[in-house]
């Protein structure tokens, strides 16, 4: 029985480049044997330093790249059946870094549009999903604008609702907010968050920013084309010094947190939030001397 | 300098012309055009600017905006103006120092500057009021027929799409790179044609190469998003006639008839 929607076997895949003569002129492995399982419904956090791997991954999952050794499946068809290309491409819906290498029309509307017209959903029924994509993402009254005229973070909200309007189950973001300034990048990851909440659509994120990780159910580290961490945000983020080796920081409060727990205070592991580190202050200040508030 | 350019631009606007259908308006220009150059009594240009004028006033498109982006076309023609003026032999009209103007160069200069000009204005009305992705569909289904003789129509009017969606982009990076260079020491406006050209080989390569990454970025988004060419796709925004079409083709023809009338009662 199938239950996963994003199921991937040990994972391998060389980039190859050729010369002129056919010869293998390089090549390079981004993938050394990857094994990943998302069920439907889950918002999967991706973190890895720059060359990890992390979009090469992301690119098995809606076959743009298909596994060099191992097997991708998603939601019950194996990427190489080329058969079945489109609708995995539908299924996994995907959204990159630049926003402007991404959008394709000239009119938002219009680029919501794109992917249900490819799909070939009747003309009526691809009106009521672009309704539906742009006003989930807020963006439905901006529909007449030209995509140059909007700021990145409004951009990737586009490239979201173009994505939804397909309809997927899953969507992929890779790194969607690393050329946007903090106000653009709350922005996207509150869009994504809500179609993972309000419609169940599994989402998986990669991101070099781990204020961004912290609500997801699993986190995955990746390091040299391998997952090398695997656990809820919590679990991962307790292990700040692993987690530096693999080059990468934890969240502000976290590191904080670490260090008032190597100062000698009496705190857990892997805080996440500055509510929690205030809550676990407070009970340590009570625990000492009762009657302060 | 760059901004400047407004052909191929769109002017938003909801006027009539606006909301024809893209075929009727390329048909339309395309009538417009050949009658120019069939026709070309002095009644002929009568009627060709009564038909403009009108056109152009509905348009809603301010003529100061229209002409301000054609500066640089409107230059070239009256060099062209010129050289049919002073190089073209026949009888004599007056002459100086090495100059003679003749009856033939007065007439082929007046010709050109009304062909040119009207040809100019006439399709710029045409692509001020529809948006890019309106042209191209246009076009598409206009010229769907071109289909059976193996013209990929599909993918041109996709290239023109996507062409239109990235002037802007790129125009805005040329004049990044070009503040970069310049902060650098680079000078793109001084020196002779030699050294400007050269000037320009570390703008374009650069550019080239983002060009290149964004196309391929570009391939990438949309194959992501389910595009596989023409086939089995279906439309956001199918063309269809409406009355004001029908009546947009009867003006039409309202218009040839008058020019061809014209033309056999010699006026
Ligand atoms: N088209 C390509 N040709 C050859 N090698 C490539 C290609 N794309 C990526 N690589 C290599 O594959 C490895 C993994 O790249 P990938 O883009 O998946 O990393 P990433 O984790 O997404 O990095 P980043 O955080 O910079 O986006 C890198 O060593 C990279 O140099
Ligand atoms: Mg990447």
């Amino acid at each position: 029985m199938q239950t996963e929607i994003v199921k991937g076997t040990d994972i391998t895949y060389e980039y190859v480049h050729y010369d002129e003569n056919g010869k293998v002129d390089f090549s390079e492995t981004a993938l050394r044997g990857v094994s990943l399982d998302v069920r439907p419904g889950q918002f999967i956090a991706i973190l890895g330093h720059n060359g990890s791997g992390k979009s090469t991954l992301a690119k098995q999952i809606n076959a743009l790249l298909l596994p060099s050794t191992g097997t991708m499946v998603v939601d019950g068809h194996d990427t190489k059946d080329a058969s079945k290309l489109w609708d995995i491409r539908q299924t996994a819906g995907m959204v990159f870094q630049n926003p402007d290498n991404q959008i394709i029309a000239s009119v938002v509307e219009e680029d919501v549009g794109f992917g249900p017209e490819n799909m070939g959903v009747p003309t009526k029924e691809i009106w009521h999903r672009v309704k539906r994509s742009l006003k989930a993402v807020g963006m439905w009254e901006k529909r007449g604008e030209s995509p140059n005229r909007l700021s990145g973070g409004q951009k990737q909200r586009v490239a979201i609702a173009g994505v939804m309007a397909m309809e997927p189950k899953c969507i992929i973001l890779d790194e969607p907010t690393a050329m946007l300034d903090p106000g653009g990048r709350k922005e996207v990851i509150d869009a994504a968050l809500e179609l993972n909440r309000e419609r169940g659509i599994t989402v998986i994120l990669i991101t070099h920013y781990m204020e961004e990780v912290i609500k997801a159910d699993r986190v995955l580290v990746m390091d040299r084309g391998k997952v090398v961490l695997t656990g809820t945000p919590r679990e991962v983020f307790s292990k700040v010094e692993l987690l530096r080796k693999y080059r990468l920081s934890v969240p502000q409060v976290t590191q904080l947190g670490f260090e008032l727990q190597k100062a000698g205070l009496d705190l857990p592991d892997g805080i996440l939030t500055i509510q929690e580190l205030v809550t676990e202050l407070k009970r340590l200040r009570g625990g000492s001397d009762g009657n302060q508030d | 300098m760059l901004k400047d350019i407004t052909l191929g631009q769109y002017y938003p606007g909801d006027s009539i012309i606006h909301r024809l259908d893209p075929r009727v308006k390329l048909l339309g220009t395309l009538v417009f055009l050949i009658t120019l150059f069939v026709f070309g009594s002095p009644g002929a240009y009568v009627l060709a600017s009564i038909a403009l004028g009108v056109v152009i006033s509905v348009s809603t498109v301010p003529f100061r905006y229209m002409v301000k982006g054609l500066r640089a076309i409107f230059l070239l023609m009256v060099i062209t103006a010129l050289f049919n003026l002073f190089l073209t032999p026949g009888t004599i009209l007056f002459s100086f120092w090495r100059f003679r103007i003749t009856e033939e160069g007065l007439r082929m200069a007046i010709h050109m500057i009304f062909r040119l000009s009207y040809l100019i204005l006439g399709s710029s009305i045409m692509t001020l009021t529809t948006t890019p992705n309106q042209l191209t569909d246009g076009l598409e289904t206009g010229l769907g027929f071109l289909k059976k003789i193996h013209v990929p129509v599909h993918e041109v009017s996709m290239m023109m799409s996507i062409a239109l969606r990235f002037i802007p982009i790129l125009m805005d990076e040329t004049s990044k790179i070009m503040r970069a260079q310049e902060a650098r020491g680079a000078n793109f406006s001084e020196g002779g044609i030699i050294r400007r050209a050269k000037a320009l080989v570390p703008l374009l390569v650069p550019l080239f190469i983002s060009a290149f990454r964004r196309a391929n970025d570009l391939a990438m988004a949309m194959e992501a998003r389910g595009y596989h060419g023409g086939e089995g796709r279906t439309r956001m925004k199918p063309l269809s006639y409406h009355r004001k079409d029908m009546v947009a083709f009867a003006v039409m023809a309202l218009y040839v008839l008058c020019q061809i009338g014209m033309k056999i009662l010699k006026l």
